[in-house]
């Protein structure tokens, strides 16, 4: 028996370096890197590289030998070939002004076909769906293209022409779930058929010159031009899935590709944003009804099943996925023309609200501003000359945060020339372990906002007192005020301090295991902490104190737990070992960022306070200055 | 050639006006029926003849303008349409004068303004000189008649310098007419009433006096009007060629037969493409359009038929999806909240990092903006969009299991301290009294007292309970080891002390048994059996000195180099010391009742640390630097070997049951072995941060105790099950750290009192700790 020679069976063999596929496919650089993007095909990472490469150490790229012998039996592969024979010939043609010939030539040209790589990356639909992150974000961004040298004006616009068939779906299913305005784009998700799709829609105008070191763009267009096949197919799909023509038919004058619209680019926007504003041709009559009637009966049966916490879990979902469906329903939006159109024409038509704009400007406007059943007019700008008392002028930041919310928000913090309130981002996990910021938290838990504005006011009633304090007849308001404070937080802790000085053993604990998990609940209880320790501060001052009781040294205890948890820390398995260690870093990082956090907010939220208070005394001072003038003019 | 074309146009422009006056003399009765329609064209304009020979004079005008070239023939024609044979000649007129138009649109080109106006000046003169006289009544062109001088078209200041200013037909100098000063030509200004009419000839330095017309021509020209006054611009348009159809036939001939009669060849190339459409070989422009159309774009079909359903197809290779991108966080927001701005620190910090971005704690800086419309577009959007697509299709894949785990996941289980009391938490008490670095320390049996030695060359024995020092031994060298009897029936420390091993009494306790001890080692027994010379230069048993037996020293064994550790067997009548330095005799065993050494290994297996008795089997342990090996001492054999897989052993101690070695090593572990079950550590710890320096079991608790350089004692739970096939359990307790470092020294001692769970240190800060 012949002895196998090294190499020969095993990794080495299952792998093939990135030179050798070349030579084996005869295809070159350019023409393998094409066929990689529209195959699908892409480098592997072997478990041993050293065996993986025959013992060579450097780093390669590998693709694994049966994805080479795959491309082997590829059509395409022919006509890649066959572009490098008409390349030749009517080079040729043309240098030797054979025009006749170049022109039947030019007439041939070797055309891909791309519909088999669809099928055969992405086997069911749902697979097309889960991969549509990649696609969609880069045809939203191609299809605000210009037409440049390597990329032709026809894909720029073939990839406008099925965003756009893409985002009527989207309105028309009321598939869309959250929006986000970020500073890179606009984030949408939406829900398809139970996969999450996200997507960007850069901020207008996205296009610049870049050098060939920074963005090459053949490379993205070899991508778009598979993903626009993708994406067409996908639609088709999701169409016919809804009962809708495919392709969509737009009214006449809406997305002309004339020769106009490519050269004005302006009108090239508006067209694509009024094509989104009418309603969609449908093979059959199905009233929105009855989609809603789905909906209740999924919950009944949703309600029979058990009250597992996945079920709730489930139920609280479709309710608030119904909610959010009729979120806007009835309501009438007019955008101001310095208002970014596009995402907003997508939220308010997904959510059943209509949508308007100024028919003088922009090209798809189905009313006027002076129409007195618009609800709300979204601006953006500090004040409007003209206003109508009866809507809303709010700024586009409520539309979004509505739709992260499911609910309508007041629009009170959104009126034209306020100062928002922070967006923020629908995409965090509530329940993760980093700094969550006080906005966020209020939204999970509405309570918390009264009990800031409540302690806030309480501070200030403080600072007020204390600053009057020369006043006699304001010592003795101090004095009734504290009593009542002291008597109000008898009422609400009497119980509970007995109870915390018996076993403030355990919780001292408790709190200690709370902060080192970083949970929610630690801020709350530091909170009340705070609170209590403020009173208890003030009824120190106040009362005399009868006996004391034997205090436990916190710190020291704190120290022995802290000790006991290292010295079991210790214990972890040799081979453990470096991975626990990196994994305490990484809490330790983690837990850094969010001390970090804490602190900048805490500073800024002190220095607002301060210039608030400063404020304060400044008027007052002004108002007494202005007394005292008053009592000598009287004199 | 500009100049002549434009000496060209001036005659035409000139001419039509002289045949009018040539036509009015003449008064020709065929001319003047031929040029009256053109003057007023209401009169007939139905009559045939009439347009027929209006075309005539019109093309006769453009053959004047052949004449340029053709000489005396313009002249011969224009006598031929004089004499008027119209009809034959219609038709080749017609033709020359559809020749000819381009050629004469072609003249009319533009040409620079200035430069025309000296031309036309130049022809004006030349055409003014004989008024009266026609041209064509010359036998020269007027180009070739005007041109007197031969030198050409070329700059004339050529010729500034001489006195003539050319050459005539007869190759004579045409001599410049004499120039006057600027005086005479005052004079000629003042008396000469046609002075400003008078201009001069640049070719030949004539002067020549311009005639009224002239000078009414040059100011149309200037004042840029058509030059002939009489040409009407808005003349009514005559229909020449009318859109009717005329019924009667224009020629006189009749078509020939062949044009009403269908071509054959044409039919039959007619009925060839008829039959080729018909059977798709050929397609009509329209249809070559419309397939094209139809062919550009992609065409999209129902690909899949249901979500889920799968084709089977060949694809690639146990395909890797590629991970999604992560979704934004708050600090992306175009209004995130306050905190999640950079300050000045890190945005330098970021700033800082350009070189290795991925070092940077977020790929961007945080941006607030005031309003919507205040956002501009994201300028590293393409460039990221790009580095996605090289990623999809470059970045090598691989499926890797990514451990999402909690770290306190990876902690053992183990049972809390809480629950394996009793155990030291506390230190109770410190005995000081030592002057340096205490290396020793032994607790008596029964645990009332305690003994220590230390570098200031002292031996102290303490009253546990109150901590006060009862005796100090002077001894002559540094003492490295204490040792207290275990056999609580006598009243023996063994002190090693330099090279001397001492055996003292320590006169505490029991009288009876300090008595007993006294008897016992007073008298030398009687030695039968001959050492041999191994042992005799190794070892030398005496009495004390009275001097000595006076601090309580009873028996002195003087040994031929340094002794590191003195250890007694469970029973007390023997004991071992090690003497790294020995070589091969490094290790010795002494029996007391015998007064008898004897040195168990013939070879030096290496650097000897410890030795240590096993508490039942007649067992002897020996640890080197690297290895432990375990000695039958009755049957003088290597049971078993242990590994430590350690660089350097410090101490070791082992479970009262002799199933479980604990052994401390210089590389800040310490190593469990279970002697039934391998030679191999069951558990490697490493609790302590630096080296340990010692470890010890307690004799009744399931407790041991190590000691570090770290200053710590750290007291763990070590339980030996009976049950076989239990594996011991080891849960580090409590960490005690109250001793104080000095010189790179914690603790250097650690023991435990023999029936309390309490547990000795001594330090290298002269002090002994107890802890409870």
């Amino acid at each position: 028996m012949r002895r196998p020679k090294k190499y020969e069976s095993g990794e080495a063999t299952q792998y093939i370096s990135r030179r050798a596929a070349l030579r084996k496919l005869q295809l070159s650089l350019n023409d393998f890197r094409r066929l990689c993007i529209l195959k699908g095909v892409y480098p592997r990472e072997p478990k041993h590289r050293r065996r993986a490469q025959k013992g060579s150490s450097e780093i390669k790229v590998l693709y694994h030998s049966k994805d080479i012998r795959f491309l082997l039996h590829e059509p395409i592969v022919w006509t890649l070939r066959d572009y490098k024979i008409f390349a030749k010939k009517t080079g040729r043609d043309r240098a030797i002004k054979d025009f006749r010939n170049l022109k039947r030539r030019l007439a041939l040209f070797p055309e891909i076909k791309l519909d088999h790589i669809v099928k055969e990356r992405y086997p069911t639909f749902i697979d097309a769906l889960k991969d549509l992150d990649d696609c969609l974000t880069l045809m939203f961004l191609f299809s605000t293209f210009p037409s440049l040298h390597l990329i032709p004006r026809e894909q720029s616009n073939l990839c406008r022409r099925l965003t756009i068939e893409f985002l009527h779906y989207i309105i028309a299913s009321k598939s869309l779930r959250k929006v986000f305005i970020s500073i890179k784009g606009y984030y949408f998700q939406a829900e398809i058929k139970g996969q999450k799709v996200n997507w960007i829609v850069p901020h207008y105008y996205p296009f610049k010159p870049q050098s060939r070191q920074e963005v090459d763009f053949k490379v993205m267009s070899i991508f778009v031009e598979f993903f626009t096949i993708m994406l067409g197919f996908t639609n088709f799909r999701l169409f016919h899935g809804l009962n809708m023509a495919y392709p969509p038919q737009f009214p006449s004058n809406m997305l002309q590709d004339s020769e106009d619209t490519f050269k004005d680019e302006s009108s090239f926007v508006s067209d694509r944003i009024a094509a989104l504003n009418f309603e969609l041709l449908r093979t059959d009559k199905v009233q929105e009804d009855e989609e809603d009637i789905d909906i209740d009966i999924d919950m009944d049966l949703l309600e029979q099943d058990g009250d597992s916490k996945r079920i709730i879990k489930m139920k609280q979902e479709a309710q608030e996925t119904a909610r959010l469906r009729t979120l806007f329903k009835g309501l009438k939006f007019y955008i101001n023309r310095e208002v970014p159109r596009e995402p907003l024409v997508i939220i308010i038509r997904s959510f059943g609200g209509k949508v308007s704009w100024d028919s003088s400007v922009f090209a798809g406007a189905t009313f006027d501003e002076n129409d007195e059943t618009i609800t709300h007019q979204i601006v953006d700008r500090p004040s409007v000359s003209t206003q109508y008392i009866s809507r809303d002028y709010i700024q586009p930041q409520w539309l979004f945060d509505c739709v992260n919310q499911r609910q309508l928000l007041p629009t009170n913090k959104y009126f034209m020339g306020e100062s928002l309130p922070p967006h923020l981002s629908p995409f965090v996990d509530a329940k993760r372990d980093t700094y969550i910021p006080p906005e966020e938290k209020a939204l999970h838990d509405p309570s918390l906002i009264e009990t800031h504005a409540q302690s806030d006011d309480e501070s200030e009633d403080e600072a007020a007192a204390e600053e009057d304090d020369v006043d006699q007849e304001a010592l003795d308001a101090q004095l009734q005020l504290a009593y009542q404070q002291e008597t109000a937080e008898y009422k609400k802790y009497g119980d509970a301090d007995g109870v915390n000085e018996d076993e403030e053993d355990t919780d001292e604990y408790l709190e200690e295991e709370q902060s080192e998990e970083g949970s929610e609940e630690e801020e709350e209880e530091e909170e009340v902490d705070e609170k209590t320790k403020r009173l208890q501060a003030e009824k120190e001052k106040m009362s005399v104190q009868s006996g004391k009781v034997h205090k436990v040294n916190k710190r020291q205890l704190h120290k022995a737990e802290v000790d006991e948890h290292r010295l079991q820390a210790r214990m972890v398995k040799p081979r453990h070992r470096d991975l626990f260690r990196k994994l305490i870093r990484e809490k330790q990082s983690k837990e850094k960022e969010q001390w970090l956090l804490k602190k900048k907010r805490r500073n800024i939220e002190a220095d607002a306070k301060e210039a608030k208070k400063q404020a304060k005394r400044d008027a007052r001072k002004a108002a007494a200055a202005a007394a005292q003038a008053a009592a000598q003019l009287t004199k | 050639m500009a100049k002549k074309a434009a000496i060209k146009r001036k005659v035409k422009e000139i001419q039509p006006k002289k045949e009018q006056e040539i036509a009015a003399e003449e008064s020709d009765s065929e001319n003047e029926d031929l040029l009256q329609p053109i003057k007023d064209p209401g009169e007939d304009t139905t009559d045939d003849e009439g347009i027929d020979q209006e075309y005539q004079s019109d093309s006769s005008e453009e053959l004047e303008f052949e004449s340029d070239d053709e000489g005396n023939y313009l002249g011969k024609k224009n006598k031929e349409e004089q004499s008027g044979d119209d009809s034959e000649s219609v038709e080749e007129d017609s033709e020359s004068s559809e020749d000819e138009k381009p050629a004469s649109v072609k003249d009319d080109g533009p040409s620079s303004s200035n430069k025309t106006i000296t031309k036309t000046l130049q022809a004006i003169a030349e055409s003014v000189r004989d008024p009266s006289k026609p041209e064509y009544e010359d036998s020269d062109t007027s180009d070739e008649e005007d041109i007197r001088n031969t030198v050409g078209n070329i700059p004339m200041h050529w010729y500034d310098e001489y006195k003539h200013i050319g050459y005539d037909w007869d190759a004579k100098k045409i001599v410049k007419p004499p120039k006057g000063d600027q005086i005479d030509d005052f004079l000629r200004k003042i008396e000469d009433p046609n002075f400003w009419r008078t201009v001069k000839d640049p070719q030949t330095g004539q002067e020549v006096l311009l005639t009224d017309e002239d000078i009414a021509l040059i100011k149309r020209i200037n004042s840029a009007r058509i030059p002939n006054p009489e040409h009407n611009e808005y003349e009514p348009w005559i229909d020449w060629f009318t859109s009717e159809v005329e019924k009667m036939p224009i020629k006189n001939v009749p078509d020939h037969k062949r044009s009403f009669l269908p071509s054959v060849s044409e039919k039959k190339k007619v009925s060839r493409m008829v039959h080729a459409l018909k059977m798709g070989w050929m397609k009509t422009s329209e249809e070559v359009e419309r397939e094209k159309q139809a062919k550009r774009g992609p065409k999209f079909y129902m690909l899949w038929e249901t979500d889920t359903s799968r084709e089977h197809m060949r694809r690639i290779h146990d395909p890797v999806s590629a991970p999604k991108r992560d979704l934004p966080g708050h600090a992306e927001s175009y209004n995130p909240p306050p905190e999640y701005l950079f300050d000045a620190k890190e945005t330098k910090e970021w700033l800082k990092l350009k070189d290795e971005p991925h070092k940077r704690k977020l790929h961007f800086m945080p941006q607030k903006f005031k309003s919507l419309r205040e956002v501009p577009a994201y300028s590293r959007y393409l460039r990221e969009r790009f580095l996605r697509c090289l990623d999809l299709y470059l970045c090598p894949r691989a499926k890797r299991v990514k451990l999402n785990i909690d770290a306190e996941y990876l902690i053992p289980k183990l049972p809390s301290p809480r629950d394996l009391q009793p155990f030291p938490t506390v230190e109770s008490m410190v005995y000081r009294g030592h002057t340096d670095l205490v290396r020793s320390v032994s607790v008596e049996p029964k645990g009332e007292y305690m003994v220590s030695g230390s570098d200031d060359k002292t031996v102290k024995i303490w009253e546990i309970s109150t901590g006060r020092c009862i005796r100090t031994i002077d001894t002559e060298d540094v003492v490295r080891c204490v040792a207290w009897c275990p056999n609580s029936k006598l009243s023996i420390i063994a002190v090693a002390t330099g090279s001397r091993l001492l055996l003292i009494n320590p006169k505490v306790g029991d009288k009876l048994i300090i008595k007993k001890t006294d008897d016992l080692l007073a008298e030398s027994p009687n030695l039968d059996v001959i050492d041999n010379e191994r042992i005799k230069t190794a070892v030398q048993w005496a009495n004390a000195d009275t001097q000595e037996q006076e601090k309580g020293v009873r028996v002195v064994i003087t040994h031929f180099k340094p002794i590191r550790q003195v250890t007694w067997h469970g029973r007390g009548d023997y004991l071992a010391t090690v003497m790294p330095e020995g070589a091969n005799r490094s290790a010795l065993i002494h029996q007391l009742s015998k007064r008898r050494s004897q040195i168990p290994f013939s070879k030096s297996k290496g650097l000897v640390q410890c030795v240590l008795f096993h508490p039942v089997k007649p067992c002897f342990f020996v640890a080197t630097q690297h290895n432990i090996r375990i000695y039958d001492l009755v049957k003088q054999e290597l049971i078993k070997k242990l590994l430590t897989n350690s660089k350097w052993i410090s101490g070791m101690s082992i479970h009262p049951k002799g199933d479980n070695l604990l052994v401390s090593t210089y590389d800040k572990k310490m190593l469990w072995f279970d002697l039934d079950l391998s030679t191999k550590p069951y558990q490697t710890m490493r609790l302590h941060r630096n080296a340990v320096r010692s470890v010890a079991f307690h004799l009744r608790y399931p407790l041991f105790a190590s000691g570090s350089d770290d200053q710590a004692v750290i007291v763990s739970h070590g339980m030996v099950y009976n049950d076989l096939l239990q594996n011991p359990l080891i849960v580090p307790l409590k960490k005690l750290q109250t001793h104080e470092k000095r010189d790179e020294f914690g603790v250097l001692d650690v023991n435990w009192h023999p029936v309390q769970p309490w547990v000795f240190s001594t330090g290298a800060d002269c002090t002994i700790r107890l802890y409870t």
